[in-house]
Parts: C-alpha cells; structure tokens; sequence
C-alpha cells in the first residue's frame, strides 16, 4: 500500500515537474503586456513602414478570405492536424485586434501568444516571426492599427483530436519552439545581414522551404533544402542545391528578377510561389531584393551535378508514345527541342524545374495549368493551358518521362501512378 | 463542387466530354508560330474555350467571343473572388491582375466570329410557348421580368456588362440557372439575377432555356448599346453587375427586391 502511495506521489511529481517544465518553455522571453501604453498616435512614417515589412510578411494573403475584406481573416489553411482559420487583424474592438497594445502584438509575433493568453498555432508562421525585431513589430502594428475596423468574428479552428487541445499545442511548442530576435553574424556584411533577417524572418521562407516531421515541425531548424508543402502537393525546392533552386551561381539581378517580376532569364515562379510574388516579394524595393539575394547565393551547397536522379529512381528514358504526345500538345510552345520562347515559355531542356528530383510541380502544372504572377515588372504574363481533362495518367507520365530524360535532361521517369495519385489529391 | 449537385456533375462530364472532342480534332490546335500578342497570352484559355473564344462543339466552355466586355470582366472576377465556383479557372486567375483580367475581357468581346446555327430542338410545342412567355414578357403575377427587358429585345445583350441569351445550347443555360438557384453562381451584390431565378421553377427554367437555345442568331449579333425602354408596367432593377442599366432606364428607384 505504501509502495503505491509513493509511486502514485512520483508519477504525480514528475507529471508535475514536466508541466511545469513545458509551460516555462512556454512563455519563456515574454514582455510584460500590463505595461502602460505608449499614448502617442502612429505617425504616418511608421504606418507606411508598417505597411511595407507587412508586404515582406505577406500578412494580408493567408488574412483575408477569397473575396473577402483585406485583413479580416477567414480564410481556411489546411494542415494535416485539420483546419485553421486566421484572424480578422483589422482594429475592430469585438473582432479584431482594436483593444490589443503593442505588447500584445508583439507577444504574438515573438512568442505566439494570443492576447487572451491562448497558444497559437503554428501555421501562424510565428516559429520565423520570432526573428522580427520589436521595433519592425511595433511597425507593423501600427500600420494594423491604422486599417478601418471591419467586424468580422474569426471562424473557430477545425482540428483533430488531440490537435485541438492547448495542452498538445503547449507540448508541440516545448520541443520544437523557441523565440529569439535574428542576430546579425558580424563577419558578414550588412546587406548579407539584411538579407538573412528578411529570409527567416518576415519572408518566412522556411515555412515551405524546409521540410516538416511528421508533428508539422521544421525541426532542422532553417535549413531552407526543400519540402513538400503539406496538403497542397506543390515541392518548395532546395535553396542549398544546385541542382533544385539554390542560386548560388546566377547573377544577382536575376535573382531580383525573379522575386520582383515573376520571371527570370534563370526561372519562372509558379503555383504557390507566384502567389508570394505577387502579393509581397514584388512589393519590396531593390536594395532589400538585394540583400536577399545575396544571403540566398550563400546558401547554395557545392555544385553537383546537374539534373541527375536519384540512385533509387529508374532513370527516364524518352520514348515514341512520350514524343508524340509532346509533339502534339508541347511543342507549339516549349519548341521541339525544348528550347522555349524567351520572355514567353519556359525552356525545358536544362531547366531545374524539370530534373529535379520531384516530379509533384512538374504534375501540377500539366493538370492545372498556370500563369506567371502578372506584377508591375510582367504585368502581361504567358499562360499554360489545363490538361487535367485532356490528357491520361499515362498520357502525362509519358510526356513527363520524355522531357525528363530529353535534350540533355537526365532525370527520373515518372509513373502514372505517381499523376494518378496527384489527380486524386486535386479536390474537385 | 464539394456537393455533387446533378447540374454540377453534368458540366464536369461534358466539359470531359468536349475536351475528348478537341483531342480528335488535335491537328486544329497544332503549330502556329509564336506572336508577340494577347491571342498568343490567351492560349490558356482558349484550348478549353475553344480558338478565338468559340466555345467547345457543346457549349461546356461557353463561347467568349464578342460577349461584352464588362460581363466578361465581372465574371473573372467573380471566379477569382468566389462567386462562381470551377478550379480551374480559378487557379489560372489567382496570380493575375485586375488590369490584364480586364484586357483579357476587351480581348474576346472585340472578337466578332459567326456563331454556329442551333441544335434542333427536342421540347415540346408547349414548353417552347411557356418559354417564349417568359422570355418575352416575363411572368407580371410572379413579379418576373421579361428576360428581354435587361439582355435586350433582340437578346443579344446590353453592353458593357449584360451578356446575350442566344447562342449557348440549352444544358449550359439550365446549368447556369441552376446553379443560380442553388446559390453555387452569383453576382455583384445587389445580386439581381439572383432574385429573378428564385421565382422561377424548374419548369419555368427548362422552358426558358429551351426555347433560347432554338432561337438562331439575328443578322447582327453585337450587344446593344443601351437597353430597351421600359416596358409599361415594369419595373427597373438594380443589379450590381450593371448599374448602368438601372440609371438609363431612368424609372422608380425603387428596386425589385
């Protein structure tokens, strides 16, 4: 009796002692939000610099709803846990974020913690936010603060047992969490600096482009290699290697190209990447594009070699079906050897986009088609029809095949199984 | 298209459907050289809305060309902003702006090619009578308007934004209504075809649509440039996709509500 007293009493400690553990590693580095707050109205410098890093911050895109009022939230953001809805961030005192201080907004950016005490979730990319500075956080809130009020009451989350519970979310936190402003590495030089704060922090890059475990966590830190974007199927690519997207190689104002205008003589941006150029990066001027640039060159791991697949993927191997049915329907644009229209249509020989080891953007782009973003820089952009009614699984895998192991292309085949899985996925 | 309401999965096949068609008639598409221009930037579009904004053979796709401008215009953004629903077409006009959707738009309304002659008709004496009443004159009992007191007396549309009646086969225009009715298609808020369709029964469409997809295509086809003068006894309604009509014809402004 005794005996299970006493471990009843140890289990009961050490359950304790770990709660206590996680919640301290939750409100760890917090400010005290009963501060008073500063009395002085917003001048109309910080609003507009406000406005500015909520561009780099892409704030408004994943806080408005389609069709719905800028900033007012609800839209639905897919996880593998269930759904979570975002917030009405207009200064609406029921609704919004009217009766919130700048503390309280900061908390949230810093720490992921709402006014009202609750954990947030991820999905808030706060795991990069917390990079933010407090000064370009107070920006942004003003510039918030100085939205008209919309009421809009936020959606309630839909999630999954036990992903619902504060007590998981706190868990999740305590292992994969941790706030902390970006510090400047002082053997590099400002703009590199500069570069590196707007890639981890606002630009939260690493929200697509480092792959997630299995509990949605980027637990190798920002490692910016590539991951699949849960849910909606589209591989962010590499930034470290050569052989995905890492830059390392092109000129700088390519890469400024690329995040200002949606098109590069190197690459176009495509699926959800043109969403990011076309509601932020487009927005930011030259010499912080610059210094993005240039954080993002150093990112780029030694060259390897160009296109090749992986040792566990069956190399593809053009065939006549493959080439026909390119000739058919490819051809007109890509050219007959691959070689694109500048300006116009991506080359397909020697494009990354193709060899790359995944093939899940290049199914996409067959089934659904797509434009470039259209921004001040290529306000007209070319298009690329749907096939996803057209054309088969094997059809596709055919044609992918062909161009994947063509004009010097030496990547993997890709199977209609693997089309056939991504159709399926399609929602519709 | 979460819910697979019949008119929903009826455009989904047809659409399939019209796209089979295309792929017999592959050649049609094949090489012309690369141009500089917005034919060349509306590829995208025109392979499922067949060349120059044609329509695919049965309308699943509906023609484009010379459709006024506005109309055009309004429902791109209608697609973008989640008023009408088809994924396709939203995800090619999610990374576009309002500036190139609107030349997109002026694009195919300039576009003046013949239109085909229309499929014989299956419906009944009866209901082609009912549907021409309708269209006609409307119903003054169940306060619905006659169809031609917005698109025009020759039901060819009103520019910028009213579209013409003739022209598309009977399964798009029931669709269409259809999914009116079901709230799965909408409009600029105040939503005016919205509140017509709610008085209309299922009958009352498929008379409708019947008796529009026999009508052949008058010997000018363009949008008239102002809609007709107010019928005695009607009413002007307000529509939020052309609050031009409302002004010009100039009656109560009281709306239909």
């Amino acid at each position: 009796m005794k005996k299970t007293i006493k471990l009843v009493l140890a289990v009961s400690l050490v359950a304790a002692g770990l709660a206590a553990l996680v919640w301290t590693l939750n409100v760890r580095d917090e400010v005290d939000v009963r501060a008073p707050m500063a009395a002085a109205g917003a001048s109309e410098s910080l609003i507009a610099r406000g406005a500015y890093l909520a561009r780099a911050g892409n704030c408004m895109t994943c806080h408005t709803a389609r069709g719905g009022q800028n900033y007012t939230g609800g839209r639905g953001i897919a996880t593998p846990f269930g759904t979570v809805f975002t917030s009405n961030l207009t200064p609406d005192d029921k609704t919004g974020i009217g009766t919130w201080s700048s503390a309280h907004f900061w908390r949230a950016m810093h720490n992921g913690r709402s006014k009202s005490g609750r954990l947030l979730y991820p999905a808030f990319p706060y795991p990069s936010y917390t990079q933010v500075t407090r000064e370009d956080s107070d920006a942004i809130f003003a510039y918030l603060n100085s939205l008209p009020p919309v009421a809009q009451a936020n959606r309630p989350h839909e999630l999954r047992f036990p992903y619902q519970s504060q007590a998981a979310l706190a868990v999740w936190r305590a292992l994969y969490f941790k706030p902390g402003v970006y510090e400047p590495d002082t053997r590099r030089s400002a703009g590199w600096n500069r570069g590196a704060y707007l890639v981890k922090g606002l630009g939260h890059c690493s929200a697509c482009h480092t792959a997630r475990n299995v509990m949605g966590a980027s637990d190798e830190g920002v490692d910016l290699a590539g991951g699949l974007i849960p849910m909606q199927n589209w591989y962010a690519p590499s930034l470290t290697s050569s052989a995905e997207a890492g830059v390392g190689e092109w000129d700088r104002e390519h890469i400024v190209s690329l995040l200002k205008n949606g098109v590069s003589p190197r690459a176009s941006a495509t699926g959800p990447m043109a969403e990011v150029v076309l509601r932020s990066t487009q927005y930011l001027n030259d010499e912080d594009l610059s210094a993005m640039a240039l954080f993002l060159k150093d990112l780029t791991a030694a060259p390897s070699a160009n296109g090749t697949a992986p040792a566990s993927a069956t190399p593809a191997i053009p065939g006549a079906r493959g080439a026909k049915l390119y000739e058919q329907h490819c051809a007109e644009c890509h050219g007959d050897k691959g070689q694109g229209v500048p300006r116009a249509y991506p080359a397909l020989a020697g494009n990354r986009a193709v060899t790359m080891p995944s093939g899940v953007n290049l199914v996409q782009i067959v089934l659904n088609g797509g434009y470039a973003p259209a921004t001040a820089g290529n306000p007209r952009p070319y298009g690329m029809p749907p096939f996803v009614l057209v054309l088969g699984d094997s059809e596709i895998a055919a044609i992918l095949t062909h161009i994947r192991g063509s004009w010097g292309n030496h990547a993997g085949e890709i199977t209609p199984i693997e089309v056939n899985r991504m159709r399926a996925n399609q929602g519709r | 298209m979460a819910k697979t309401l019949p008119f929903a999965r009826s455009r989904v096949a047809h659409g399939f459907m019209a796209c089979m068609v295309w792929i017999a008639a592959g050649p049609a598409l094949a090489a012309a050289p690369f141009e500089d221009t917005i034919a060349q930037r509306t590829l995208a579009c025109t392979a499922c809305h067949g060349p120059q904004g044609r329509a695919a053979p049965d309308g699943y796709y509906p023609r484009l060309a010379g459709k006024p401008a506005g109309y055009l215009y309004n429902q791109l953004l209608n697609f973008r902003d989640g008023r009408r629903h088809y994924g396709l077409m939203t995800q090619l006009l999610d990374p576009l702006s309002d500036a190139y959707l609107m030349e997109i738009a002026q694009y195919f309304s300039t576009l003046d090619v013949p239109y085909p002659a229309p499929l014989p008709t299956k419906a009944s004496a009866d209901v082609l009578r009912r549907g021409e009443h309708l269209v006609m004159q409307g119903d003054a009992a169940r306060q619905v308007p006659a169809c031609v007191q917005c698109h025009g007396q020759a039901m060819t549309g009103v520019a910028p934004n009213i579209p013409g009646l003739l022209g598309l086969p009977r399964d798009y225009l029931n669709a269409q209504l259809g999914a009116w009715k079901a709230g799965q298609r909408r409009a600029h808020a105040p939503d005016c075809m919205k509140d017509v369709v709610a008085r209309l029964s299922l009958d009352d469409i498929n008379a409708a649509s019947s008796w529009l997809a026999a009508q052949p295509l008058p010997a000018s086809s363009k949008p008239a440039s102002a809609p007709p003068a107010l019928a005695p006894g009607a009413r002007a309604i307000d529509c939020g996709s052309a609050p031009e009509a409302l002004s010009v014809n100039a009656a109560p402004p009281k709306a239909v509500k």
